[in-house]
């Protein structure tokens, strides 16, 4: 008993910290953030990886040209490894060079020319590494040598050298690689001059030698990207792609020296886990320190990181809110980044309770001990959260969830009238407001279009409604603020509300007020009364859900992957939003990878797909309903298999125009063109819900950029006493349990010892 | 018994093969090479072209059985069974979907796993053997009713409960461990004390209740009335003799699972974020990794196999009337 309450005492009392810390005591009080994944990144290859979950590293380890500023809204490219925007010339087909003002039908090629600052150099990595001769040291490597390597930390000697424009020539020369697997290949093939030869030359050249040996990919014509000068390169588009400086942001375009993909394919690399797609190797403000995907992954901040600065403007109210405290600060704020396995959202919730993350997403299990609904329907935290300091961050995704229909499907497919206008009905009678508030805890903005909130071409209120499916919702605007006239409003004034047009097509309504008919400013909307879609529904030949021909009662099909016992409750709600109509849903549940079959097959009926955008533009989210790019016979991500010949031909002009008005006029047609044919049903826009404590400093919900961690800061003093206070162990829980035991086992001892020295009598 | 290690060997290879070819047949039931392209390329601008070049890449683009684009023998050794699933007779387990070494990755993960798992086992086993001799001693006393109607409310218990509970009551509000995590070397003693109590408290209902009802057929016995006719104490009688002729069903239970105690614990190591091999099989499996899947099942049964044989050849230990032959 003595030795027990000794050793929970020792235990409880070895640490300096508090005893239930996960983290190692050294690290007490050091500028580190404390954050957790819950899914082991599959590639770190910047020309392989396209997930959010790896992002999240590449992002602060690699640099692009160009990023995303921190702080404005709507989002803006502007320079990172690059001195300034890209210049770009255009060119038509007989090499002539064409004004900036030109007809894209005439541009054959643009060409991107991009300048380097000067004097930015890689983390320490042992292929930059040099012998006394100033030869690689471990380019080659002996077989011997290299046994005696077990992790990365045994290369004893590692080098930097500066970033010059090969290297990003080379990257781009990488995603024709055909050992990386590059998952744009295929759609920049179709922009970048000559990369599709590449591939297939480099295949062949793959499939000439052994499996194992160095494919030297730099010998190979190409004259899709190439090296003017140390510090500029030039890239060479297919016509005009405006669109393409956005992915000069992301991590695809990112520097890669041929000397990392020597060192990594010497023979006997790959075998100890030491590839590019574990180990990667950038000038970003970050390296990767430790690369325990099973347990922890570590940032450590890039010694050789460039000049870089907090920015000094931002969006009106970023001042207000501390946003730019540190403006001009040298980059990054932090030194350390940690990334712990958490893989269960209990576990992580409650870690971050105890303040071992310094921030977390809400989800479904702590909603309701986290947030909670104030008067106006505006999320805001619980007063458990304020008390503790935490704060709440709010930002709609730019990501739209949608319905969509097969519009090869006999039934529910065609641009006829009458397979529309079913599709129209549906549209209403599906009631996503609800399920928003019931599968999303109100995080998720109604759907009015294909475009989300925060890119261009949205249009956000009345303006921006859908009026197939929404109605201006006048009479709650009418009473809610005092007239000017009588005080408060008099329903008796109102002699009719205005029905919705037979049309569907009307979204200004009007009031009719006194006999005076006035236009309202309405500034809410409501979803049309389910009397419209049924009014649809009969129009479309199916009068209260039966074939008017046949009969016969009208069931649909709907295919997901979402299957299981989590699945059944949102199944039934699609069935009863179904029912609204007398239609008949049959749900036809399957796997992630016989759904994927059945799309690409084109043999589902409805569906349920979802997208999140590349980069903030609308050609991004228009498309998915571009004809040519449909998934069944194309292969492409028109999943609905739409096609419509207006909507196609406003596509190829809106893709290569500038933002203007003239462009924002297309999109706001194509739109239109969209919402009548209703190929989808635009659900919602997930609404990101971000908690911090009050420790972490300038985070400001960027769903664009990636490499974010190198403004963040945190207070470790403010930390170390909200842990200390929040996790003091409470001990007599286990001076009872010890209590307990006794009195179980005392009994035991007396009742063995007492018929011991029993007779046998007795 | 040499000639019997030896015959028990060569049986355990068409069981081995067995196993493979039922864990081959059913994963390309489930999935194509097609599908797991679909998988590790991701879901955005994936094309036909990817697809092919992900399965040559990573040899799914022979057929599964048999070639007959091959001639002679290639027609089955140039197949999908064949290059996948032969060498791991040789312990070749190759490397994973995404590159990484698979028996790199076992070396690196079944610490972890057997850091909880022996504890847990050893002192498991003391703490449910004595458990269940105490409730024998006090036989058809209320303490021993009290005693098993605690094992069987225990045993009704599912274990996510004990695992949620623990991380409730001893992470949470007494703060007394960590909820999850892990980390190698010293500092790893405070991430697995809570697991481990956490799986012994689970295991105690079903292991006391089952060495109990072994223990109560044995104490009727004439050798324990002997013993005590003799003079010896109770405990003697209950640790040296009941314990000892009650050995061959306990070393049944227990012996086979030893070879398997690194293989870890699915659920234990899912909630308390312990990198062992019970996680890994399940991220595989998620993942649809087929090649770390077959190597753990196949690992699975030959440590299976080994510990049968290892059981067999403790009953000789334990009860010398025991000849393997």
């Amino acid at each position: 008993m003595r030795a027990a309450i000794f050793f929970l005492l020792f235990v409880l009392t070895a640490c300096s910290g508090p005893v239930n810390s996960p983290y190692a005591t050294v690290d007490a009080g050091k500028s580190i953030v404390y954050s957790a994944f819950d899914e082991r990144p599959k590639h770190l290859d910047p020309a392989r990886s396209y997930s959010e979950n790896e992002y999240v590293y590449l992002g602060n380890i690699y640099e692009p040209p160009l990023q995303y500023h921190y702080l404005k809204r709507p989002y803006q490219l502007e320079p990172l490894t690059a001195t300034t925007m890209p210049s770009v010339r255009y060119f038509d087909a007989q090499g002539r060079e064409l004004p900036a003002n030109s007809e894209p039908a005439r541009i054959a090629v643009s060409e991107y020319e991009i300048k380097l600052k000067p004097g930015t150099r890689y983390q320490p990595h042992p292929c930059f590494a040099k012998d006394a001769a100033g030869k690689p040291r471990y380019i080659p490597i002996k077989a011997e040598e290299l046994a005696g390597i077990d992790k990365f930390e045994d290369f004893k000697i590692t080098g930097s050298r500066e970033l010059t424009s090969d290297d990003f020539v080379y990257q781009i020369r990488r995603l024709a690689h055909p050992r990386v697997q590059s998952p744009i290949l295929g759609l920049m093939a179709d922009y970048i001059v000559g990369l599709k030869d590449l591939a297939k030359t480099l295949g062949q050249a793959a499939k000439a030698q052994p499996k194992e040996a160095y494919l030297d990919i730099g010998k190979f014509g190409f004259d899709g990207a190439y090296v003017v000068d140390r510090y500029t390169y030039r890239i060479r588009i297919k016509g005009k792609y405006p669109q393409f400086l956005y992915w000069l942001a992301m991590p695809f375009f990112a520097p890669v020296p041929e000397e990392v993909e020597r060192f990594y394919r010497q023979p006997g690399m790959a075998e100890k886990n030491f590839t590019l797609d574990w180990q990667p190797v950038g000038t970003g403000a970050y390296y990767l320190a430790e690369n325990d995907p099973n347990r922890l992954m570590r940032l450590e901040r890039n010694p050789h990181y460039h000049e870089d600065h907090y920015p000094r403007d931002g969006d009106p109210g970023d001042r207000e809110a501390g946003l730019l405290a540190d403006a001009g600060k040298r980059l990054p704020l932090v030194d350390t980044v940690v990334y712990a396995l958490e893989k269960e959202d209990v576990p992580y919730w409650n870690k971050f309770l105890q303040g071992y993350y310094d921030a977390s997403g809400v989800s479904s299990d702590s909603f309701d001990q986290a947030i909670r609904m104030n008067a106006d329907g505006e999320p805001d935290l619980t007063a458990e959260m304020r008390d503790r300091g935490i704060q709440l961050a709010t930002a709609a995704r730019p990501s739209l969830n949608y319905m969509g229909f097969n519009m090869l499907d006999p039934v529910v497919g065609g641009l006829s009238a009458r397979a529309r206008k079913l599709r129209q009905a549906l549209s209403i009678a599906i009631d996503y407001d609800e399920f928003i508030s019931i599968f999303l805890n109100g995080r998720g903005l109604p759907g009015q279009g294909p475009i989300p909130p925060g890119i261009f071409g949205h249009k956000e209120g009345l303006a921006g409604m859908n009026p197939v499916v929404f109605e201006a919702d006048c009479a709650r605007q009418y009473l809610s603020p005092p007239l000017e006239k009588g005080g408060r409003g008099d329903l008796t004034d109102v002699t009719s509300v205005q029905a919705p047009e037979k049309s569907l097509g009307t979204p200004t309504p009007l009031l009719q007020k006194g006999g005076e008919t006035q236009e309202a400013t309405c500034a809410k909307i409501k979803r049309r009364p389910l009397d419209d879609a049924k009014r649809l529904l009969a129009e479309a030949g199916y009068p209260n859900g039966r074939d008017a021909v046949t009969g016969q009662p009208l069931t649909l099909y709907f295919d997901t992957a979402a299957s299981g016992p989590e699945a059944k409750s949102r199944m039934d709600w699609f069935r009863k939003q179904f029912a609204k109509l007398d239609i008949q849903l049959v749900i036809r549940a399957t796997d992630y990878n016989r759904f994927q079959d059945k799309m690409s097959k084109g043999s589902e009926q409805i569906f349920e797909w979802g997208w999140n955008a590349d980069y903030p533009d609308p050609e991004n989210f228009l498309f998915l309903l571009y004809g040519p790019n449909k998934k069944v016979g194309a292969g492409g991500e028109n999943s609905a298999n739409y096609r419509n010949p207006e909507f196609d031909r406003l596509f190829e002009r809106m893709k290569d125009m500038d933002n203007s008005p003239e462009r924002q006029a297309v999109i706001d047609r194509m739109v239109e063109i969209a919402r009548q044919d209703a190929p989808w049903i635009y659900a919602f826009h997930p609404k990101s819900f971000g908690l911090r404590h009050a420790w972490v400093k300038n985070a400001k919900p960027n769903m664009m950029a990636h490499n974010i961690l190198k403004y963040r800061r945190v207070d470790p003093p403010a930390r170390a006493a909200y842990q200390a206070q929040w996790n003091r162990p409470v001990l007599w829980p286990a001076a009872l349990t010890l209590l307990g035991l006794a009195a179980l086992i005392w009994p035991a001892v007396v009742a063995y010892r007492k018929r011991q020295k029993a007779t046998a009598h007795a | 018994m040499l000639n019997y290690i030896v015959r028990r060997i060569l049986y355990a290879i068409p069981i081995l093969l067995g196993v493979n070819l039922l864990t081959f047949a059913l994963f390309f039931m489930v999935n194509t090479p097609d599908d797991m392209a679909r998988i590790h390329l991701g879901v955005k601008h994936v094309t036909p072209e990817a697809i092919v070049g992900w399965k040559a890449e990573h040899g799914y683009d022979k057929p599964l059985f048999y070639n007959g684009a091959a001639d002679g023998l290639e027609t089955v050794s140039d197949t999908l069974f064949t290059e996948k699933s032969l060498k791991l007779f040789a312990l070749d387990f190759g490397a994973a979907d995404d590159g990484r070494d698979i028996a790199r990755e076992i070396g690196q993960r079944m610490w972890p796993s057997l850091a909880i798992a022996l504890p847990t086992f050893l002192v498991g086993l003391l703490a449910y053997i004595s458990f269940a001799l105490l409730l024998v001693f006090f036989r058809g006393t209320p303490l021993d009713t009290a005693g098993v109607i605690l094992c069987v409310a225990l045993m009704s218990i599912s274990g996510l409960f004990y695992v949620i509970g623990g991380q409730f009551l001893m992470g949470k509000l007494w703060h007394w461990f960590p909820i999850s995590g892990y980390q190698p070397g010293l500092d790893a003693w405070k991430f697995l004390l809570m697991p481990v109590l956490v799986s012994l408290v689970a295991g105690i209902g079903d292991s006391a209740r089952f060495y109990r009802a072994l223990f109560i057929e044995e104490i009727g016995k004439d050798y324990v009335r002997t013993a005590r006719a003799k003079g010896l104490s109770e405990l003697r009688v209950l640790f040296r003799h009941i314990l000892g002729n009650a050995m061959i069903p306990i070393l049944t239970g227990v012996v086979v699972v030893i070879p398997r105690l690194f293989m870890g614990s699915l659920i234990i190591e899912s909630f308390f974020g312990i990198p062992g091999l019970g996680s890994y099989t399940i991220d595989a499996i998620q993942a649809q990794d087929f090649a770390i899947v077959r190597s753990m099942v196949f690992l699975g049964s030959l440590l299976y196999i080994v510990g049968l044989v290892l059981t067999d050849i403790s009953y000789t230990v334990v009860d010398p009337r025991v000849r393997l032959e």
